[in-house]
């Protein structure tokens, strides 16, 4: 029998044809994405939907019709109905700098600029000679409070003076700097065997997550004058800075006891087998790996620190949203609350967002793969 | 031969204190003990010192004396003469209050975020990530100032607004108005057949979940349980001449009357936690349920299961585990963050007890003591109710 003889039997392959071209590509991913059943349809049209209502409309009233010229709100809107943004553009200065003496304002710029010096052998690991430039990131806090609250041959200039985002910055830097290394002691405290250094720790840690921040910082407004001994008097935003850091350090104690009891018990039993001490163990084996572990929960710490700085406005201080008020006070920017609130909005969003991003590129480069 | 020798107690050295470990924890103990006691002991009597000084002496009598001011919204009874304690008892019911119906939207909120920022569906899940990354890189104070710009300013005054959903809400610039109950008559027969049959529902899940594992068989527990519930305590209803009815909130004058009201700083605020902490939890649920390997879906699909049945059965008793510690301390934030109510004028605990009481008193030492101790034992409480709950589900060790 003739193989040939079937002419319906193939004597060879086939060749492969390509994917149907509805399957592949753009059409492909969009089809098997965003309309793969009914319920996935009906989704992906409603938000398509919600996002052509939306995001048209918000360019049109932030860029298109903004108005950056007028001297008052009625003026913004006899020109048009977008956002007025020429209150921020008259007064992006009280927004950045409170009511700081305009002529001095150098200082808090140079303060910022030696902030972003201090910054870079913190962060960049592989920086050349760091060891140097570390010296000055440690020297930094002294540095920026003689620029800004001057003294030693630069003219004072009193907290009450002192707002916007300057202050924001003040506080939320030096309760992040400060509450960093009392959290590390307050979670070795709580995770160590001594009893009665333990409990003082857990008392403390306790008691600050217990009650809300606000009345820390009425402690720190109205008693704290009470507890020290008279005639000390404590500069308000000082008394601000030692709450905000006493409050973040608990977290960041729960957030970094944590990582110690992640790590496993192996860990802790190799150091002790290599004849380490608890410091040398917890310097060079411990700490290093849990610090790593509890990154994520430590940005996260930083990033409400650096949220709930805004919450001085409640005591007073004129914080950029606690600049609010008095701008809506006066009589030509009156009702213009929306701008406002979507400029400061934006001011946080950056830092806080830059925050978390830098978190989530540490976690990715000190992720080792033993996990 | 050498033998270690353990050193004769005579021969103890002072120098042992901090060098030998059997001592060293000891000695750093005292230390630690005395340094704390003695900077605590200065700071009370710093402060009874600085109270004598001014004057001031410390007791908590202030607190039946007639606090002279008004609370709008409040949850029992409370005028201008009642005593202070009776002003911090309404300010501690409106904490509780936003603090709940909090808790709850935005649980339900977040589960709903969590999960739609996980569909496959790249739209969503990105609109998703917007809304959250948006939500929690914003302070929260400056939501909840900006919700109340919107509440005061975008809704309209109670002589213009026009009742929505059919006359149940009426939301205004003063606040938003919800129907309210009115009880006569027999109603506590219908309370009662409704409790029972509460209780009756219960009873029949334990029964029909054990029924299933002994036998495999499923009974729509669901429509039985509605029904379980509607139709006994319906019949009660109207046998009974139907003793419970709604209060639709009316216009009268320049104002809305009758029904519930929540003031527009409720509302805010309210919408402010809800919004905020909402994002938070779509973020631990997210982390959840990603935490189930993908193997546990497979298998309970290569089981045969349906994807409902994969969710419930399989995937969320897993995820809850990891779920409920974090969700506990954000219930606590909520609850913590409440505090910010005093920033919209709504009468929190902080408001009444750390605000209004203590600027008319100028006990600032006694309702600082107060108010903290306060917010100490709600938070431990929640922390306690919760822990127990994480208790009951978490992986027992075997």
């Amino acid at each position: 029998m003739n193989e040939n003889s079937f002419a319906f039997v193939a004597t060879s392959d086939k060749p492969q044809l390509p994917a149907p071209q509805g399957m592949t590509g753009t059409v492909g991913w969009v089809r098997q994405n965003l309309f793969s059943s009914p319920l996935n349809t009906a989704l992906t049209l409603l938000s398509i939907f919600a996002v052509y209502s939306v995001v048209p409309g918000l360019i049109d009233w932030a860029f298109i019709k903004s108005v950056w010229n007028a001297n008052s709100l009625d003026e913004c809107r006899q020109v048009s109905d977008g956002a007025c943004w020429a209150v921020i553009r008259e007064r992006y200065h009280q927004f950045l700098f409170g009511f700081y003496p305009p002529e001095l304002y150098w200082r808090p710029v140079l303060a910022f600029v030696l902030l972003c010096a201090a910054l870079v052998p913190a962060l960049w690991d592989g920086m050349p000679k760091r060891g140097v430039a570390l010296l000055f990131s440690l020297a930094f806090p002294f540095i920026a409070f003689w620029l800004i609250w001057g003294g030693l041959g630069l003219d004072p200039v009193s907290s009450s003076e002192l707002g916007g985002l300057l202050l924001t910055l003040i506080i939320g830097v030096s309760g992040i700097s400060f509450s960093l290394p009392i959290g590390i002691v307050l979670a070795l405290s709580r995770s160590s065997d001594m009893p009665v250094v333990k409990s003082l720790a857990i008392i403390f840690i306790e008691f600050i997550r217990g009650v809300p921040l606000i009345t820390l910082l009425f402690v720190a407004h109205v008693l704290l004058n009470y507890f020290l001994p008279k005639g000390v008097n404590f500069d308000i935003v000082m008394r601000v800075v030692i709450m905000v850091t006493l409050f973040a350090s608990a977290y960041m104690a729960e957030v970094i006891r944590g990582g110690l009891a992640a790590l496993p018990r192996g860990q802790y039993e190799a150091a002790d087998a290599l004849g380490l001490g608890y410091w040398q163990s917890m310097r060079l084996i411990i700490l290093p790996q849990a610090l790593k572990i509890s990154i994520p929960g430590i940005v996260n710490t930083f990033i409400a620190l650096f949220k709930d700085t805004t919450l001085v406005l409640i005591i007073g201080l004129m914080d950029p949203l606690g600049l609010v008020a008095p701008t809506l006070a006066d009589q030509r920017w009156n009702g213009i609350y929306v701008e406002l609130y979507a400029f400061i909005a934006f001011m946080f969003f950056i830092f806080c967002f830059a925050m978390s991003r830098y978190s989530m590129y540490l976690e990715r480069k000190l992720h080792t793969g033993h996990h | 031969m050498s033998t270690l020798t353990v050193p004769a107690d005579n021969s103890f050295q002072f120098s042992q204190l901090w060098r030998d470990g059997r001592y060293r924890s000891y000695t750093i103990q005292i230390i630690a003990l005395v340094a704390t006691l003695s900077v605590v002991m200065m700071l009370i009597s710093n402060a009874v010192g600085n109270l004598e000084a001014l004057g001031k002496d410390f007791n908590f009598g202030f607190l039946f004396q007639s606090a002279g001011y008004d609370i709008g919204q409040r949850l029992v009874e409370y005028s201008p003469v009642s005593p202070h304690w009776k002003a911090a008892l309404v300010g501690l019911l409106n904490t509780l209050l936003v603090a709940f119906l909090a808790c709850v939207s935005a649980t339900v909120l977040g589960v709903f975020i969590g999960i739609l920022r996980l569909s496959s569906n790249w739209v969503v899940s990105r609109l998703m990530a917007v809304y959250i990354e948006g939500v929690r890189n914003v302070p929260l104070l400056l939501q909840i100032l900006a919700w109340y710009a919107v509440v005061i300013h975008v809704f309209p005054k109670p002589k213009q607004a026009e009742p929505a959903l059919g006359g149940v809400l009426v939301a205004t610039n003063r606040g938003f108005y919800i129907p309210a109950f009115t009880y006569e008559g027999a109603y506590p027969a219908v309370v009662a057949v409704l409790l029972s049959s509460i209780a009756g529902v219960f009873i029949f899940r334990s029964w029909a979940k054990k029924r299933q594992e002994a036998t495999g068989q499923i009974l729509p527990v669901g429509l039985y349980s509605l029904t379980l519930l509607v139709v006994p305590a319906g019949f009660v209803y109207f046998i009974a001449g139907m003793p419970i009815g709604l209060e639709l909130p009316t216009l009268k004058g320049f104002n809305y009357v009758g029904g519930i009201k929540a003031s527009a700083s409720l509302v805010a605020l309210w919408l402010a936690l809800t919004i905020y902490s909402g994002a938070f939890i779509a973020e631990i649920v997210r982390a959840g349920i990603m935490a189930i390997s993908k193997g546990q879906s497979e298998a309970a699909s290569a089981l045969g299961l349906r994807p409902n049945r994969i969710l419930n059965l399989v995937i969320l008793p897993q995820a809850l585990r990891i779920i409920i510690p974090p969700m506990i301390s954000n219930y606590l934030n909520i609850t913590k963050n409440s505090s910010l109510a005093i920033a919209v004028g709504y009468m929190d605990l902080t408001g009444t007890l750390g605000g209004i009481t203590l600027n008319q008193t100028g006990r600032e030492m006694e309702c600082m003591l107060l108010l903290m101790g306060t917010y100490l034992v709600i938070s431990l409480s929640i922390s306690g109710v919760m822990n127990a709950y994480n208790e009951s589900v978490k992986l027992k060790g075997r």
